[in-house]
């Protein structure tokens, strides 16, 4: 386990890219039809609550609650409107603000925490860096109801409760192995040569993080800030218990919807619509990469 | 599956041996030697904040659930407050509602996790049909949630009684009718996208020299399947079932919104949730919350060993 993880030579890694294209190639050529039609099938039903949760935001809130449906109903921005406090008065900007500051700032102080820490666990590697490699898999792993409660009675003593900077910190915890293990994943690939060449050099720790890690893997920051991004703006749990009125997120906001109000599906609709876009943004912008953040790494 | 793993396991066992007896061969530098290592410091040093940081966050909370746990609190009655204490786990075991919450944690996680395993099965999907399939995955969950309650299983307008209209079938009121399987569709849908990728991943990291000697040398589909692409596939299979019963374990979204808990619903989570936030009996919360993480840990298990060979081939 200690001396088979040496990085990857660059070499092997395009070879096994080249290997891997051809495997695909092989594999469409077996394809049949009917796998093709199954596929479409199963992808429409899988894309069309999506669909209709666009299209019905776009109705009147009279024509999203007929039965049947209508789906050839005139669009109207009617239903945003009413979300964004037309009627009711009650603005979402303070939650989706909150959501903003607590995803964008722990996804800052995460990458700022990760990049050191990936660098001490494979470019100049500690004697036991595999040891630390898993006890950060193994906290993604403990629950997060594991610790709430200690947490909840901490913030309730200290006054922290409804405070955002309390939860950006929680989420900084939260997100931090993720960005660890993948972090590790994009140094590994670089080469060990321009390491050599940087202290050689006389380049300290600082300068090789800023002159040579930085730009190299730009790319693989940007995608690992993306998924702890959608994270951190997805979480309910801990954003539920410990913030209310002043602090809550764009999630405990939409848990005003919970309960049905008369006619207002277009207007829920167009809550998810927007509450959602960020994370559709940044999910498509980071695809490749999604994969590699939800499984820790484990899948490249 | 016993006797399948059974051979790898043996060997895995005995290089670890083999490695022990090399390691042991050296002389190890006392605790002191390495403390006092500059060279060492300086390796650690960068790593520090990040550990130091995860330690703070992480174990001393669970820690503290654990000792809580052993403790009669409950902040409706301040005076009563003592340590040393078995009941909140003789609680937990003879409660039914709990013992009904423990039962759906796990009939959910299985449902969900077997059904998105299966559902890939077409692993032909390219291009946009690979994008439609990931859409799902990018709507927070709070908010497919709600799409589900209110415009999908609504009884009088939901898009599922509409096309019931459509077909002369019957309107039934989908969260109350059927609690449990409204929410372990919706988490279905949900959590597809997610397997989906990984096994994609798996399926394009096949050696394709390997496969490409198979066509040379006559195999044909099937046996290309059986023989390569099922192999290893075994291990992304693995992988997507354990990080997606991780991640099904600590459902919290669906139940609160769809049904808050009612209608025999209530999974673990959930439940650590209303003890803590309704009932405020923090001794019973931790209890909850110790099992949670006890399920959490024997799943774990497997998973660090999946991880931790698809770790050392790479």
């Amino acid at each position: 386990m200690t001396t088979a993880l040496a990085p990857t030579p660059t070499k092997t890694a395009q070879q096994r890219r080249r290997s891997s294209n051809r495997a695909r190639s092989l594999g469409s050529r077996s394809g049949n039809t009917i796998a093709g039609i199954a596929a479409w099938a199963i992808g429409i039903l899988f894309v069309f609550p999506v669909f209709y949760m666009i299209l019905t935001s776009l109705h009147s809130e009279v024509n999203a609650s007929t039965n049947p449906p209508s789906f050839f109903a005139p669009l109207t921005l009617q239903g945003y409107k009413e979300f964004f406090g037309a009627s009711s008065g009650a603005s979402p900007w303070p939650p989706l603000i909150n959501s903003a500051t607590a995803s964008i700032i722990s996804t800052i102080l995460v990458i700022v925490l990760a990049i050191p820490a990936a660098y001490a666990l494979s470019v100049k590697p500690i004697t036991k860096w595999t040891d630390a490699m898993f006890f950060f898999l193994s906290t993604k792993m403990l629950p997060a109801v594991a610790g709430l409660l200690p947490l909840y009675i901490f913030a309730k003593y200290l006054g922290l409760l409804d405070n955002i900077n309390y939860l950006l910190i929680l989420y900084t915890a939260m997100n931090l192995p993720i960005a660890v293990w993948m972090m590790r994943s994009f140094l590994a690939d670089i080469p060990v040569e321009l390491f050599e060449a940087a202290a050689v050099d006389g380049a300290g720790l600082i300068r090789t993080l800023r002159s040579i890690i930085v730009p190299i893997i730009s790319p693989g920051i940007a995608a690992t800030a993306l998924i702890c991004f959608i994270f951190a703006w997805n979480e309910l749990l801990l954003a539920n218990t410990l913030t209310s009125v002043i602090a809550g997120t764009a999630p405990v906001f939409l848990t005003s919807f919970v309960t049905s109000q008369g006619l207002f599906l277009a207007k829920v609709c167009a809550a998810a619509t927007v509450v959602s876009l960020p994370v559709i943004i940044a999910g498509f912008a980071a695809q490749d990469k999604l994969v590699q953040g939800l499984s820790l790494g484990a899948v490249k | 599956m016993a006797t399948t793993t059974a051979a790898p396991l043996d060997a895995r066992a005995e290089a670890k041996a083999a490695k022990k007896a090399a390691k042991k061969k050296e002389p190890k530098p006392s605790f002191s030697q390495r403390w006092l290592d500059r060279q060492g410091w300086s390796r650690r040093i960068p790593l520090l904040p990040a550990l130091v940081f995860i330690i703070i966050l992480t174990q001393i909370p669970f820690l503290a659930t654990l000792v809580i746990s052993f403790m009669n609190w409950n902040a409706n009655y301040p005076q009563d407050i003592a340590f040393g204490t078995l009941n909140n786990y003789v609680q937990v075991f003879t409660d039914a509602a709990l013992r009904s919450s423990v039962f759906f944690t796990i009939v959910l996680t299985v449902t969900v996790v077997i059904v998105s395993l299966l559902l890939n099965r077409s692993f032909f999907g390219r291009g946009i049909v690979r994008t439609f399939m990931i859409t799902p995955f990018l709507i927070v969950p709070v908010a497919a949630a709600l799409l589900w309650k209110h415009a999908i299983y609504n009884p009088v307008y939901g898009l599922l009684n509409g096309i019931l209209t459509w077909l002369g079938g019957p309107q039934p009121d989908w969260i109350t009718d059927f609690p449990r399987l409204a929410i372990e569709v919706q988490l279905i849908w949900y959590w597809t996208p997610f397997m989906t990728l990984i096994l994609l991943a798996g399926l394009q990291s096949r050696p394709g020299d390997v496969l490409e000697a198979a066509n040379v040398d006559g195999a044909n589909a099937w046996q290309t399947f059986t023989n390569i692409t099922m192999p290893h596939m075994r291990r992304y299979l693995e992988l997507g079932g354990l990080l997606g019963s991780i991640y099904v374990v600590q459902t919290f979204d669906s139940v609160f919104v769809m049904t808050a808990g009612s209608l025999g619903t209530a999974n673990l989570p959930y439940t650590v949730y209303e003890t803590l936030y309704s009932a405020q009996d923090y001794g019973l919360a931790s209890a909850q919350g110790v099992v949670v993480v006890i399920f959490s840990i024997a799943i774990a298990t497997f998973l660090l060993r999946t991880v931790s060979t698809l770790f050392e081939e790479s």
